[in-house]
């Protein structure tokens, strides 16, 4: 049995995970272009080494971040996510999109 | 006959020369007109076309490993075309049309066996899906029609019809779903290539693609540096980190995929039987083993270990589909690494580079495209650059433009 460390709930079952995608940073939605905001959808990082992902820890729908290596599946680091996103992110519409 | 055994096994003509179905090794040459990185079964099914069809046989393919010892021989050997978008039926069912002749071809027998394939549904949802599925494949000329659960007890007589209390609706009845034996296609290709004058450099791995203004020269290996005049790349489940090494990204993730087989019985199996809410299919070799696989697992990994919850969610699902499975004891299991597009169809092509080609993005249904993918892939090589018809909606740049080809008939799990 895989164990991942759950920053809220403490080393749990993986299965009890769900995978989140990694983490990037999001373009300015109203300045981007088409093809940088492709980017930001479909690429992400895919060599081999430690990548940053979000998961979630179903039961208790808490989402967090870890560091895990994607060849080795060692999970280096998991954390609660305002370690990274120290602001709240407000959307506006634009006005071509209101 | 004792004395005849023993007069042979005296004269001179004893042990005789068999004739090799490879050539030796030999040394690299400096210089190749095609160099082809990965010697699976799409890598040496484009040099044997290269060599066939247009006379290129200054191609050398280099493998890191051994000749179809990736994912060649790593899937489950499901030959279909019942795939959603015309795109993509189109491209398969021309795979099915030259897998159908190809021992024939190659006077090597690749064990094709069209037994059919059969997917089950269990939802409303699904059945309409599968009923769009059929008429697609029928307008392009594939063998393809939904049947009832009476036509499907008919045709798989041991098949349990509720499973996991999910009452099979309705079946999507391929009747051009095959399957073949996957290390022999490789070899086929492998012969018909090398005969021709293509060379296989075994354990020869590429360590970096040399780019020199916007054009690939050449690559380095672990043997020494070898001069392209074009470089293609055909290396499954790294695909990205290959890419990388020629400067460009791609639009996929590794994730593995893991599979296992019984040990052989005798045969009760005909059709390939997968489950779309089950995420599983079950299918018996010519050996009389039973092949179990299903989806991918649930988190990417550049590994191709076997993980537990996986491997009892398989086996879940198969005993509820044939619950006297469970009497069976497992032969062995293993694992692949799929490259992952998020519309599951392949990336075929041109790079960024300009002599540079892509063959990747193969995910889980890279095999039965074997033929047709070599095929096109040395068109491309021969025209200097101009994508065949049939393989420009693979594109790389679909991506840019937000052109992607939906194909959700690409998994076992199919939606």
């Amino acid at each position: 049995m895989k164990i991942m460390n759950c920053p809220l709930n403490g080393p749990r079952n993986i299965s009890e995970f769900v995978y989140g995608g990694q983490v990037k940073a999001m373009p300015d939605v109203n300045s981007v272009s088409d093809e940088a905001w492709a980017n930001y959808v479909f690429y992400e990082q895919n060599d081999i080494g430690i990548v940053l992902e979000w998961w979630l820890h179903s039961p208790s729908s808490y989402w967090f971040i870890a560091e895990r290596h994607n060849a080795s599946d060692e999970i280096i680091r998991t954390y609660p996510a305002d370690e990274l996103f120290k602001e709240r992110i407000d959307f506006t519409a634009s006005e071509a999109d209101a | 006959m004792p004395f005849g055994l023993l007069k042979y096994g005296l004269s001179d003509n004893y042990p005789f020369e068999i004739e090799a179905d490879l050539p030796a090794p030999c040394e690299l040459k400096p210089r190749y007109d095609v160099v082809i990185i990965g010697g699976g079964g799409h890598g040496v099914a484009t040099a044997y076309y290269l060599a066939k069809y247009h006379g290129i046989t200054n191609v050398a393919v280099l493998e890191k490993g051994y000749l179809g010892g990736g994912n060649t021989a790593r899937n489950t050997a499901v030959i279909r075309s019942n795939y959603l978008t015309p795109e993509g039926v189109k491209f398969y069912s021309a795979s099915v049309k030259l897998y159908e002749d190809l021992s024939n071809e190659f006077d090597f027998n690749i064990m094709y066996s069209q037994r059919g394939q059969l997917t089950l549904a269990h939802t409303d949802a699904t059945v309409r899906a599968f009923r769009q599925r059929a008429e697609v494949n029928k307008h392009f000329g594939g063998r393809t029609e939904l049947i009832d659960p009476c036509d499907i007890a008919e045709l798989v007589p041991t098949l349990n019809l509720n499973p996991a209390n999910l009452p099979v609706l309705a079946g999507l009845w391929h009747k051009d779903g095959a399957t073949a034996r996957h290390d022999a296609v490789a070899w086929g290709y492998a012969k018909g290539a090398t005969q021709r004058g293509a060379e296989l450099h075994q354990l020869t791995e590429v360590t970096d693609v040399v780019v020199s203004k916007g054009r690939v020269t050449g690559v380095k290996t672990t043997r020494g540096n070898v001069e392209a005049g074009v470089v293609i790349q055909a290396v499954a489940g790294h695909s990205a980190p290959m890419a990388r090494k020629a400067g460009f990204e791609l639009p996929l993730v590794a994730y593995p995929l893991q599979a296992m087989v019984t040990l052989p019985v005798k045969p009760f199996l005909n059709p390939l039987v997968s489950s779309s809410a089950l995420h599983c299919y079950v299918q018996q070799t010519s050996r009389g083993e039973i092949v179990i696989g299903g989806g991918s697992d649930p988190y990417p990994l550049y590994n191709s270990r076997a993980s537990l919850p996986l491997k009892e969610s398989l086996i879940s699902s198969a005993v509820e589909m044939f619950p006297f499975l469970s009497e069976m004891r497992l032969l062995r299991q293993w694992a692949g690494i799929t490259d992952m597009t998020t519309d599951y169809s392949p990336i075929m092509g041109l790079s960024p580079i300009k002599n540079y080609y892509i063959d990747a993005g193969w995910g889980t249904w890279g095999f039965k495209a074997t033929p047709i993918c070599g095929k096109t892939m040395a068109e491309l090589v021969a025209s200097g650059g101009k994508v065949p018809e049939l393989i420009q909606p693979f594109e790389l740049a679909r991506f840019d433009r937000f052109k992607q080809v939906n194909e959700m008939g690409a998994t076992a799990a199919s939606h």
